[in-house]
């Protein structure tokens, strides 16, 4: 039961071989047994779960229940919840008990999902390894010396151990695909604006995305079916039609255009994860895709155009924490700025507060044009980019992470080399595409590795059927780590 | 030396729509503290500001009327400070693509017409208030004004007087008000300005070192800051000083300015365009659609009055210090068919009369239909000016027509030829000294005369008529 999909517990529900609070109680029972050791969650209120997995029997025994009603499901900490600490991994939000549901976990509930908890995650979203978290770091269920992976390390982990089928995510430069991939779980970044940002905490306004993470790709699509669509409440939300991503899954892929950018298998790819793309686009071939040679030549500039952007928008996104309305405020302060430094400087972690001070310096006069519009015509140049790939193929295929994860503390006194690991990521977020994780292997040391889908605006259904094939002709993602 | 005043002027003009510029929250003033303050406002993690069309109708209103540009695609921007009243951390404002720009607002100083610039208006949302006396030892924070859409609208700096300054906020207040998007109440902020002030020695090209009065509240207020800065600034000068650029607080209890905060402190704003917020783009048909609905503007109606009832420029000015003073002219010029004696009235007695009771035309007792029935009386010879205000007096007071109240109080002026020279004949022979010097050529012993007769006839004599018979009987 504990490694059954979305798909299949909706089926046991439906058919009665088990209740919502039986389910609940299973996983609730997992997390009080293993979260002390992978640090998942931050949040697990057991009689609030099993009153909703109760109501959720209640609608079902009424005739009123959906396809996924009384699915246990994780949200990672940064969707505000009412009655639940949305505290963001930051010590800053330790307090803060939302008032408020944000659009996603309003379309969860009306979906009939239960919440399991609220998942870990790098303070604020920020961060590549989760080790920024105000409550310490999580542990890669492969190998607990390990990294998860940042900043939805808790959601990919939790669905990796088992400790829930489905997850919530948020990526802005790569946070739900990195994860996925060091996890060995199935996560995708939908194309920006397709699913609300309202109550999600902000990181960088025009970055941030939520989605869905879980074992495969077609619990993603009837993840994503729940979190999209339009929502009045965020003016970057596009209104279109609601589709549904699981339409195309069984497409056969012969003729599948995909496209390999030259830059993805340059330079400082390890040959663990280039061994492991290899032997996954030898797959997609035997399954009729034909493979080109694309090349996203702004590649490189990616990074600093991304550690320009997203400071700049943190430093103001975040100015609202400042003592006065909620959340930490320093104890003694002897005037109103001290009162506004204590609390900030007791309240941020370290990445946090580099951030604030990157983007405060981009953001200053004189130095703007220089720094934030440079990167904003960079950003130009890298969808152009993606434009003009797209003429030549259907998707676009690379690996997530030049590395399987590494070592917990390795890079934690090195943020450039952190940054600079988060290369195959970040272009899509600056380009507002839809990308994806897959499992397609392990490094020899053991650990995932993932295999990154790119697809063009609203491709969404495009790629999740290529990731569902391949998963039809793989066992990737039906391997768990043994706990 | 000759000093010559430069200055320019920023006002804050709130806009009045039910709902604030970024969420649904209700802008009424005056309820008890926070309570129109909805999560958007109280900035709460992962809230996202919406914006208010309505905002941006009536910003496209005050384009038009100010002859200006109205940019089609504007973009709101980021305005980055820490101040508890300040829930976000930043004011979504507009920096360098405001809604309207290259404006021009047409005042009237004395007789003569001069043309202000006006560089820009953006739209932009209110700050929160910090209540510092009601809690001891304590500030208070009150969230109902945060997010109330404003309009900051910014002059060229080009008045040359504190006489053009006042000219052209009075001239803007009519117009907000006018058009309708502003309340216009100065008392609850509805109107704030910021007057940059400087001087130079006359025919200098240079523009002075300027300082800037912050959020004065009045229109008097204005006057004597704007005359106390000038005064300050060319005797520091005189003086062999030197005026540093600063922003600067109007006390009006001392009637003086003092330092607020220097240039070197001044914030750097960190201004970026707001990623959580699309560009605005307005197209033409809606620019169009609200061009249609525009009201005559207060110099389009000036112009007429002076075309189509010959009131003088001056009048017409004062006639159009509000649609309802204007809609209430036209309706007592048009009903008695008498302009000229309407402007005076309205702008003489009505004036007055209101000003005195501390009220507004609105709340006028008298109606236009009302002052057009004494307009008319006075008109056709029915009442003297004298008469008029002694009607104009009891109108005041009740809600009688003219008609009535010349018939109750027997106010009709008497122009019956025989008992008007009855009472001639009566003056002449009880004042023959009179009679004797104005034969001898002093033309002044004929108005005692015609002041005997008026005595006798209790006022009610045609004071033309009475002229005319006395010279007739005397010559």
């Amino acid at each position: 039961m504990i490694n059954a999909t979305l798909k299949a517990l909706s089926q046991q529900l439906a058919a009665k071989a088990v209740s919502s609070e039986e389910l609940a109680g299973l996983y609730l029972d997992r997390i009080a047994a293993l979260n002390p050791t992978l640090n998942a969650f931050i949040s697990v209120d057991r009689d609030k779960t099993l009153a909703e997995a109760r109501a959720a029997d209640a609608l079902r025994a009424a005739g009123q229940a959906g396809p996924l009603t009384g699915v246990p499901i994780a949200h990672k900490d940064i969707f505000c919840q009412q009655g639940w600490k949305t505290s963001c991994g930051s010590k800053m939000l330790d307090n803060f008990v939302s008032p408020y549901d944000a659009h996603v976990i309003e379309q969860c509930r009306a979906a009939g999902l239960v919440t399991l908890g609220r998942t870990n995650m790098d303070e604020f979203a920020m961060g590549s390894s989760n080790e920024n978290s105000f409550y310490g770091p999580v542990k890669n269920p492969w190998d607990l010396a390990a990294i998860p992976g940042g900043s939805s390390g808790g959601s990919a982990a939790a669905v990796a151990a088992r400790l829930a089928p489905i997850a919530t995510g948020t990526d802005t430069g790569g946070s739900i695909r990195q994860p996925a991939s060091h996890c060995g779980v199935t996560g995708i970044k939908p194309t920006y604006g397709v699913v609300s940002r309202y109550g999600m905490v902000a990181y960088a306004s025009s970055l941030d995305q939520g989605g869905p993470l879980a074992q495969t790709a077609e619990d993603c699509a009837l993840l994503l079916n729940v979190m999209a669509g339009f929502d009045q409440r965020d003016s970057t939300s596009l209104e279109r039609a609601k589709e549904d991503y699981s339409r195309d899954l069984n497409a056969p892929l012969s003729g599948l255009k995909i496209g390999l950018p030259r830059e993805y298998f340059a330079e400082g790819l390890s040959a663990d994860v280039a061994g492991v793309v290899d032997g996954a686009i030898a797959e997609l071939k035997k399954l009729g895709a034909e493979v080109v040679e694309i090349s996203l030549p702004n590649t490189q500039l990616s990074i600093p155009a991304y550690y320009v952007i997203a400071p700049a928008e943190a430093s103001t996104n975040l100015s609202r924490y400042d003592g006065v309305r909620y959340g930490h405020r320093a104890a003694e302060y002897k005037d109103l700025v001290d009162m506004y430094e204590k609390t900030r400087a007791e309240g941020f972690g370290a990445e946090v507060k580099r951030r604030i001070m990157v983007g405060t310096y981009v953001l200053s006069h004189g130095y703007y044009d220089a720094y934030y519009l440079k990167a904003q015509k960079i950003r130009r140049l890298i969808a152009n980019d993606f434009k003009a790939a797209f003429e030549q193929c259907d998707v676009i295929l690379g690996p997530v992470a030049p590395t399987a994860a590494f070592n917990i503390g390795e890079k934690s006194d090195d943020p450039v080399q952190m940054y600079l690991s988060d290369i195959y990521t970040l272009s899509v977020n600056l380009a507002g595409l839809p990308g994806m994780s897959v499992p397609a292997g392990f490094a020899a040391n053991g650990r995932p590795v993932g295999l990154q889908i790119i697809g063009n605006y609203f491709g969404e259904a495009k790629m999740l059927n290529v990731a569902h094939q391949f998963q039809q002709a793989t066992d990737w993602h039906q391997k768990a780590p043994a706990l | 030396m000759k000093w010559e005043v430069v200055i320019g002027i920023e006002v804050h003009v709130q806009l009045n729509t039910a709902s604030k510029i970024f969420s649904g929250a209700s802008t009424a003033f005056g309820a008890a503290p926070n309570t129109q303050a909805s999560a958007v406002e109280l900035a709460f993690p992962g809230v996202l500001p919406v914006l208010n069309r309505a905002v941006v109708d009536k910003a496209i209103r005050l384009g038009l009327a100010l002859d200006a540009t109205i940019n089609q695609k504007n973009v709101f921007a980021r305005k980055n400070y820490f101040y508890p009243d300040l829930p976000k951390g930043y004011q979504i404002s507009q920096m360098e693509l405001p809604i309207v720009e290259h404006g021009k607002l047409k005042i009237l100083v004395g007789e003569e017409e001069k043309v202000i610039g006006v560089t820009r208006a953006h739209m932009e949302e209110d700050a929160g208030k910090s209540l510092h006396e009601d809690f001891q030892g304590l500030s208070g924070i009150d969230l109902n004004r945060a997010g109330t859409p404003l309009l900051e609208v910014v002059s060229e700096p080009d008045m040359r007087s504190v006489d053009e300054a006042l000219a052209y906020v009075k001239a803007l207040y009519t117009l907000v008000t006018w058009l309708g998007i502003c309340d216009g109440n100065m008392q609850e902020g509805s109107f704030r300005m910021d007057v940059n002030v400087s001087v130079r020695p006359e025919g200098q090209k240079e523009f002075g070192t300027r300082r800037e009065i912050k959020n004065l509240n009045s229109f008097r207020f204005l006057e004597q800051a704007a005359k106390y800065e000038i005064q300050w600034q060319i005797d520091t000068l005189e003086d062999g000083g030197k005026v540093q650029q600063a922003t600067v607080l109007f006390d009006p209890d001392s009637g003086e300015t003092r330092m607020m905060r220097s240039k070197e402190d001044a914030h750097d704003y960190r201004y970026f365009p707001d990623p959580d917020l699309l560009p605005v783009c307005i197209d033409s048909a809606q620019i169009e659609a609200i061009r249609a609905e525009m009201p005559e503007l207060p110099g389009a109606m000036q112009a007429r009055f002076v075309a189509e009832f010959g009131v003088s420029g001056y009048d017409a000015g004062l006639l159009t210090g509000s649609r309802a003073l204007a809609a209430y002219f036209e309706t007592v010029a048009k009903v008695s068919g008498q302009g000229k004696l309407a402007a005076n009235w309205v702008n003489g007695e009505i004036a007055a009369r209101l000003n005195r009771d501390g009220k507004e035309i609105g709340d006028c007792p008298i109606d236009a239909a009302r002052l057009s029935g004494l307009i008319a009386r006075i008109a056709d010879g029915t009442l003297s000016s004298k008469l008029a205000k002694q009607v104009f007096e009891a109108m005041w007071d009740s809600e009688l027509s003219a008609d009535a109240i010349i018939e109750r109080d027997g106010l009709k002026q008497v122009s019956d030829v025989g008992a008007i020279e009855k009472m001639v004949d009566e003056a002449i022979a009880a004042n023959p000294k009179a009679v004797e010097e104005f034969r001898a050529g002093k033309e002044k012993a004929l108005n005692a005369l015609a002041g005997q007769v008026m005595k006798a006839s209790k006022g009610k004599a045609n004071p033309a008529q009475v002229q005319e018979i006395l010279k007739h009987k005397l010559a």
